[in-house]
């Protein structure tokens, strides 16, 4: 190619004419001006410019800025004092468990419905409480634990199972009216000594009106018959309490109550059962000392409930409504991850004779790892600043046992103690906790373009 | 600039309404003869010479009593037909919004507060404008210990102008009956009576401890019952510490019902777990599970709104019975609505002084649910012979002492699950944790007196 002509005519890329350039400049720049400005704009306003008002704001106590700087102080409080500490350590908890736990829930779902037919019903299922939110939830849970089994279809439950196996007594509120009746093996015992032709008085107390059997009719003080002990099993009260141990008017015997005969060495050696005004009797007692009372299953309380929202209780509790809620995000995300996954390895590996065990260990699994870190990262986000749940389902009795860093971020910086100081030292933390594992993120998402 | 030709402008129009308000008194040919005052009134009761408005933070909503506090805003109307009142019902926030609103700088003019803490915390911030101008009106219409709750710092800055009277028992007529028992006048017959209780078929108290609030005017209660009302006063200044041994006297009390935990409705972990709307209709539904309920006199709304007992045949109420004879028994306990003023001007001067007339406590008295200490509000404008039986006592009664853990830096009184509510929560679980329960409370006492 020849030079000479080429040369006095510069090249377009390399050198624009004087004057185009600016305005390139200006073009190009200020369509980036123009696309990204609102953004910057809007994420100085509300992200950048509150997160360094929190970090600064996280120095001062609880007043404002003025004259209350205290340094460290709100972050020594947050690693000294009990309340902040169980907050620290239940998110660790819920941290350790729940991205693993939605995680592995997650891909078990995903796997199994890639097999079965009507696998788009059950994503829809499993999918459903995404689509609610988490305040319902919590209120519907909040129901589902209900300590009364009556209400807490959990309890409701427990209750069926456990009745089954020790059903509920006839008077289980029912307690001993005298000293002289005692608790003996979760029955009652008469403590005084009985012979033949002795009477016993097994008076009771505590039963509602509403809870005595139907047909109990006037007690009837028994009467001495030789060679038998008899007596009466009754209502022991009436209005103002009456004469405890003592057969009044009013009082109404207890109707079809075992009542068990007892030799000096405890040994059960006669059973019998009251009649409509109460009465009993044990024949033909040969001559000795004997006790009469009556037996544990008489007594036996009805199943309580376990106090799922209890101090002791309300971490798990919490955490397994967090999973149920969080299992189908994971599976649908993890599920379109499979569908993405290529066919053809699969098969080559089930060609070379693998099991389908190890088809999902060293195929399906590695293959899908992605898919799993996007998940459980998000999982670890969401956990590190849960909130909603714990407000909606923790009582207040079990909150302070139910708390979490961003539930103590709230309560203290705008629910009664109004210390924005350490509520704002709370938020840096969080923030803090949450940079690592964003830091990962935006990582991998550049790798990944 | 802006700002400043506003004001210069809100300042003229200010002058300029004034000159007609005064041409108006004039031709209107009433001078009143004010003196020092000059809110000329008229004589039909009507001053138009105050205008301006007044805006209004509140705690009442549509459902909470916003509906009356109108009514008491356009009887103030009727006198003062020219300041606007602007109510905006804020709801139970209205502590948080508040603080934050004053750490912001732009408050309402005024507010109610129901917590005598966070008027001590603006008070001592001066955020507040003293109201030391409704204080004849005040001292004619109220007693002494009432201005006393009005007074922060040696200055008069509250009034109270709603009351809670919170020294109340509830009970269930039927079940009382049943047990044949009747409202004990002594702690003694409580106890005795409560057994008496138990032994007939219903549990005799009805704790809802899932709400730590419920429990500590359990324990105010007991302390005020034991101690008369100068060491109560003096335990709410944290001028008594909470490892005092009169504390240990007032827990263990109180570990007399909390031990009880047979005689409580669903035993311990049920009160743990109950609300106060629970425990409150624990015992007035049928079959009752309880027999009766300590808490104030808003009990009886709940009572009429869930459930289906009736005033007097299914439901009463008794005051909190003697403990120590000698510690003045008429004493009582109270919540309530104090109204603060966070600006200057007339209008609110006006609104304030008209608060604590005994004409705006009879608009609301009249509808019920609403107790005043204004012993000028005759006992006859109260709707029932219970919403009588349960306010009576605030006229009364020459011993008034606020709610003490309403009184306490919100940290330590007013936080759920923290300081006062979750200490006694963890004494629920535990009766016999006396002197640690006692400790944890001093120190959580002291971290939220030191800031």
């Amino acid at each position: 190619m020849s030079s000479g002509g080429i040369t006095a005519e510069p090249p377009l890329a390399a050198a624009p004419p004087p004057g185009a350039e600016p305005r390139r400049f200006i073009s190009r720049y200020g369509m980036v001006a123009v696309f990204l400005g609102p953004t910057i704009v809007m994420l100085g306003i509300w992200m950048v410019y509150p997160a360094v008002y929190t970090i600064v704001r996280s120095f001062f106590g609880p007043t404002g800025f003025l004259g209350s700087w205290v340094g460290v102080d709100n972050y020594r409080t947050l690693f000294t004092s009990s309340y902040f500490t169980t907050a620290i350590k239940n998110n660790a908890i819920w941290v350790a468990v729940v991205p693993a736990f939605v995680t592995a829930i997650g891909l078990l779902f995903a796997v199994l419905t890639e097999r079965i037919r009507w696998s788009v019903a059950f994503k829809t299922v499993i999918f459903l409480p995404m689509a609610i939110s988490a305040f319902a939830t919590g209120v519907t849970w909040r129901i589902l634990y209900d300590q009364d089994p009556n209400l807490g279809a959990i309890n409701a439950l427990a209750r069926s199972a456990k009745d089954a196996v020790t059903p509920p007594g006839v008077l289980p509120t029912a307690s001993p009216s005298t000293p002289s009746l005692q608790p003996h093996n979760g029955g009652i015992l008469l403590k005084t000594p009985l012979h033949p032709g002795g009477v016993a008085l097994l008076g009771l107390t505590g039963i509602a009106p509403p809870d005595m059997p139907s047909g109990a009719k006037q007690a009837v003080k028994p009467t001495s018959k030789p060679g038998d002990i008899g007596g009466v099993v009754w209502r022991d009260f009436k209005p103002g309490g009456g004469k405890p141990g003592v057969v009044e008017q009013g009082e109404l015997g207890i109707p079809d109550v075992t009542v068990e005969l007892r030799n000096a060495s405890g040994k059960v050696v006669q059973s019998s059962k009251s009649t409509a005004d109460g009465t009993f009797d044990f024949t033909n007692v040969p001559a000795g000392t004997y006790n009469a009372g009556v037996g544990a299953s008489t007594f036996a309380k009805p199943f309580g409930g376990y106090s799922w929202l209890g101090p002791s209780l309300i971490t798990p509790s919490l955490l397994i409504a967090y999973i149920w809620i969080w299992a189908g995000f994971s599976m649908v995300v993890i599920a379109a991850g499979l569908s993405a996954m290529p066919r053809e390895v699969l098969e080559a590996a089930r060609t070379d004779g693998a099991s389908e065990w190890q088809v999902f260990r060293r195929v399906t699994v590695p293959l899908l790892a992605p898919v799993l870190s996007v998940v459980f990262i998000t999982m670890v986000i969401n956990v590190l600043k849960v909130f909603d749940i714990v407000f909606a389902l923790a009582p207040e009795s079990s909150q302070s046992s139910a708390n979490v860093l961003a539930f103590a971020m709230w309560q203290t910086a705008f629910s009664g103690a109004g210390n924005f100081g350490i509520g704002s030292a709370i938020a840096a933390l969080l923030f803090l906790l949450v940079v690592p594992v964003l830091v990962l993120n935006v990582r991998r998402f550049k790798r990944e373009v | 600039m802006r700002i400043g030709s506003r004001k210069k402008r809100i300042a003229r129009m200010a002058a300029a309404g004034a000159v007609i308000a005064a041409l108006v008194a004039v031709a209107a040919g009433c001078g009143g003869g004010g003196g020092s005052n000059n809110n000329t009134t008229t004589t039909s009761g009507v001053n138009t010479s105050v205008s301006g408005s007044v805006t209004f933070d509140g705690i009442w909503t549509s459902s909470t009593g916003q509906k009356q506090f109108q009514d008491v805003i356009n009887g103030f109307n009727k006198v003062y037909p020219n300041v606007h009142v602007h109510y905006k019902p804020v709801g139970n926030n209205l502590p948080t919004v508040l603080t934050t609103a004053v750490a912001g700088g732009h408050p309402p003019d005024m507010a109610d507060i129901a917590q005598p803490g966070t008027i001590q915390q603006f008070a001592n911030q001066h955020k507040l404008k003293p109201i030391t101008y409704a204080s004849s009106v005040m001292q004619q219409n109220f007693a002494p210990a009432w201005v006393q709750l009005g007074t922060f710092n040696g200055t008069l800055y509250a009034l109270p102008f709603k009351a809670a009277n919170k020294s109340l028992v509830w009970y269930n007529v039927p079940v009382f009956k049943q047990a044949g028992v009747t409202p004990p006048k002594t702690f003694l017959l409580l106890l005795t009576d409560a057994k008496t209780i138990k032994a007939s078929g219903t549990p005799a108290y009805s704790i809802g401890g899932a709400e730590g609030w419920t429990l500590s005017d359990l324990f105010e209660n007991i302390y005020l019952r034991t101690f008369g009302p100068s060491k109560y006063i003096a335990l709410s200044q944290h001028k008594i510490k909470w490892t005092d041994p009169s504390v240990k006297t007032a827990l263990t009390t109180m570990g007399k019902i909390l031990g009880d935990t047979s005689n409580i409705a669903g035993g311990t972990n049920g009160a743990l777990q109950y609300s106060f709307n629970q425990s409150v209709t624990n015992t007035f539904t049928s079959p009752a599970k309880a027999a009766m309920v300590f808490e104030a006199d808003f009990v009886a709304s709940v009572i009429t709104s869930t459930t289906k007992a009736k005033a007097e045949t299914g439901f009463n109420t008794f005051t909190w019975p003697e403990i120590t004879p000698g510690a003045d028994a008429s004493a009582v306990e109270i919540a309530g609505d104090m109204m603060v003023a966070f600006r200057d001007s007339p209008a609110i001067e006006a609104f304030v002084k008209y608060l604590a007339t005994p004409q705006a406590a009879i608009i609301w008295a009249k509808q019920g649910g609403f107790g005043t200490g204004n012993h000028n509000v005759p006992a006859s404008v109260y709707p029932d012979a219970i919403t009588r039986a349960a306010e009576v006592p605030l006229l009364h009664s020459k011993a008034v002492v606020f709610d003490l853990s309403d009184e306490q830096p919100p940290a330590f009184g007013a936080t759920a699950g923290q300081g006062i509510w979750g200490d006694l929560q963890k004494f629920l679980q535990n009766p016999n944790n006396v002197t640690s329960i006692q400790q944890q409370l001093e120190s959580a006492a002291a971290a939220a007196y030191k800031k």
